[in-house]
């Protein structure tokens, strides 16, 4: 099954999905499925979305929430990504980093990020550090792995062409791993960045004071499930956003390749 | 003075924990200046051996020698040019002549010179910021041979440099690196499986039986050429047809099949 659909046939399937969504949550309502105060229909969702735009919630706007989310996530993903792929490169090009590194990098990579939360909150606070490092270890590992499979995976002839021009350590590192590895290391950037974007939630939901995943804890106290639901919806719609904005990052980092 | 020397070098490869002998007894001295080609059946330790010279493989047993130093490296002395061009996809051309040359520590605007010189004399005018995948296949292996004979080498290793090309393209660059290595002439060690590019453009052909690889034979073609004066045709197909040139070729093609005959496939 590999035909290719037809974009009108795609839109057609796209809309089938979507009105199915909608239809089995009014549905729900419809039913008796849970109380209404515990299951908002989408209009309310939406205007709750719109409503905590202009009004305040736990002190803030959406996009003060928001935006508190977003920085803390920036500075997580950003070091997770400006540390792990020159690592990861040089792990895959010097053979006694990766002996040191690798047994050490396993152990740690299955501890789940949320663990972290009460050193996080202990050594670096509940500001911005802290969760931060929550968000820096969810996006870490595949920033890492993924440039070291893409150094690792680099046709040999490149290496070899390389060699033979007399090119040194850094040099191959930086321009023949680096830019033969960037599709792993971009496919590695966006399962970081969404593994990093759902870490900041929990790690908001526990640690912060402010930023979307606050907002969905003190919403959930408050039984208020519509700001709840406007506040996952939020977080989603900013995910698809970042993963977007990387897919462009790359296809503007290959624009001089081929197909 | 640069030599290339070959003294009693075997090759052992193992696969599934048995031991393969793919080269054997190999003693060879390629000459300073010195165009040799190197023809053989599929399989039989030809290209292995330019690998030795260029130090991206090594002997089991005996001595590869560049100038009378054992190769323990690849180096920009000994140019490559790889038979899938290995050019870098994301360089341009000019990225990828200057990649070699930024190595050697030559300023810009010798650099800048040396790519010029080399992008003039390869028909690579108006290219110069193109990538490899918007060349055709003629034009990337002039890259890459630009970017070797810019290295200034003292060796220079072909391996099956035209082999990807199609037919028409092939004659082309078989006659521009005529021209090249007469102008420019570099110690040359060229693999290949065609007969008539071999007698076309060596000084010496080297002919290998199947494998275990070793030196059947070595035809002296430079004084043929010389005494023939070969190289008062400019075009390949008048070479061609030359009584002294299909001789040659003939005697090798009968040499080569002996080896098919054989073997099994």
């Amino acid at each position: 099954m590999n035909d290719q659909l037809t974009r009108q046939q795609f839109w057609r399937l796209t809309a089938i999905g979507t009105v199915s969504f909608f239809a089995f949550w009014y549905l729900a309502r419809a039913l008796h499925f849970a109380p209404p105060q515990f299951l908002p229909m989408p209009h309310e969702v939406v205007m709750k979305l719109v409503d905590l735009l202009y009004n305040p919630f736990a002190g803030h706007v959406l996009s003060e929430h928001m935006l508190a989310s977003l920085t803390r996530f920036g500075m997580g993903f950003g070091l997770a990504a400006l540390i792990g792929i020159p690592l990861g490169l040089a792990m895959g090009w010097f053979r006694l980093l990766d002996d040191i590194v690798t047994p050490l990098f396993d152990g740690l990579r299955f501890i789940a990020p949320v663990a972290w939360v009460p050193f996080a909150a202990l050594w670096f606070g509940t500001g911005v550090g802290g969760p931060t490092l929550i968000i820096f270890a969810g996006a870490f590992p595949p920033c890492l792995i993924n440039a070291y499979r893409g150094a690792r995976n680099v046709d040999v002839r490149f290496l070899e062409a390389a060699s033979m021009l007399g090119v040194g350590n850094l040099r191959t590192i930086t321009e023949v791993l680096f830019p033969a590895a960037v599709p792993s290391i971009i496919a590695g950037l966006r399962i970081g960045a969404g593994l990093g974007w759902m870490s900041l939630v929990g790690a908001e939901l526990i640690v912060a004071s402010s930023g979307m995943g606050n907002l969905i804890v003190r919403a959930q106290s408050a039984i208020a499930t519509d700001t709840v639901m406007a506040g996952m919806i939020a977080i989603g719609m900013v995910g698809v956003v970042i993963d977007v904005l990387i897919r462009r990052l790359e296809r503007w980092l290959l624009k001089h390749r081929n197909a | 003075m640069a030599t290339i020397e070959f003294s009693k070098v075997t090759r052992v490869f193992k696969r599934d924990g048995k031991d393969f002998l793919i080269l054997d007894g190999i003693n060879l001295t390629v000459q300073d200046q010195e165009f040799v080609a190197i023809v053989g059946p599929s399989g039989c330790g030809k290209t292995t051996c330019m690998r030795m010279a260029a130090g991206l493989d090594f002997p089991s047993g005996g001595t590869v020698k560049v100038n009378n130093t054992v190769v323990t490296e690849p180096g920009p002395d000994r140019a490559v040019v790889f038979q899938q061009f290995a050019l870098f996809p994301w360089k341009s051309v000019h990225e990828n002549i200057d990649f070699g040359l930024r190595s050697k520590g030559v300023s810009k605007e010798e650099r800048e010179k040396l790519i010029a010189h080399y992008i003039e004399l390869m028909n690579l005018k108006g290219y110069e910021s193109a990538y490899p995948h918007q060349l055709s296949g003629g034009m990337q292996q002039r890259v890459a041979i630009a970017r070797a004979y810019a290295l200034n080498p003292q060796v220079l290793l072909m391996d099956e440099p035209f082999g990807a090309l199609d037919a028409q393209t092939r004659v082309v660059m078989q006659e521009e690196l005529v021209k090249l290595a007469r102008k420019n002439p570099r110690t040359v060690l060229f693999i290949t499986h065609a007969v008539e590019e071999a007698v076309y453009l060596a000084d010496r052909v080297v002919v290998m039986t199947s494998r275990p690889g070793t030196i059947k034979e070595i035809l002296d073609v430079k004084s043929v050429r010389e005494a023939e004066q070969w190289d008062h045709h400019s075009r390949i197909e008048d070479v061609m047809d030359l009584e002294s040139f299909v001789h040659l070729r003939t005697r090798i093609w009968k040499s080569l099949r002996e080896e098919h005959a054989g073997t099994d496939h």
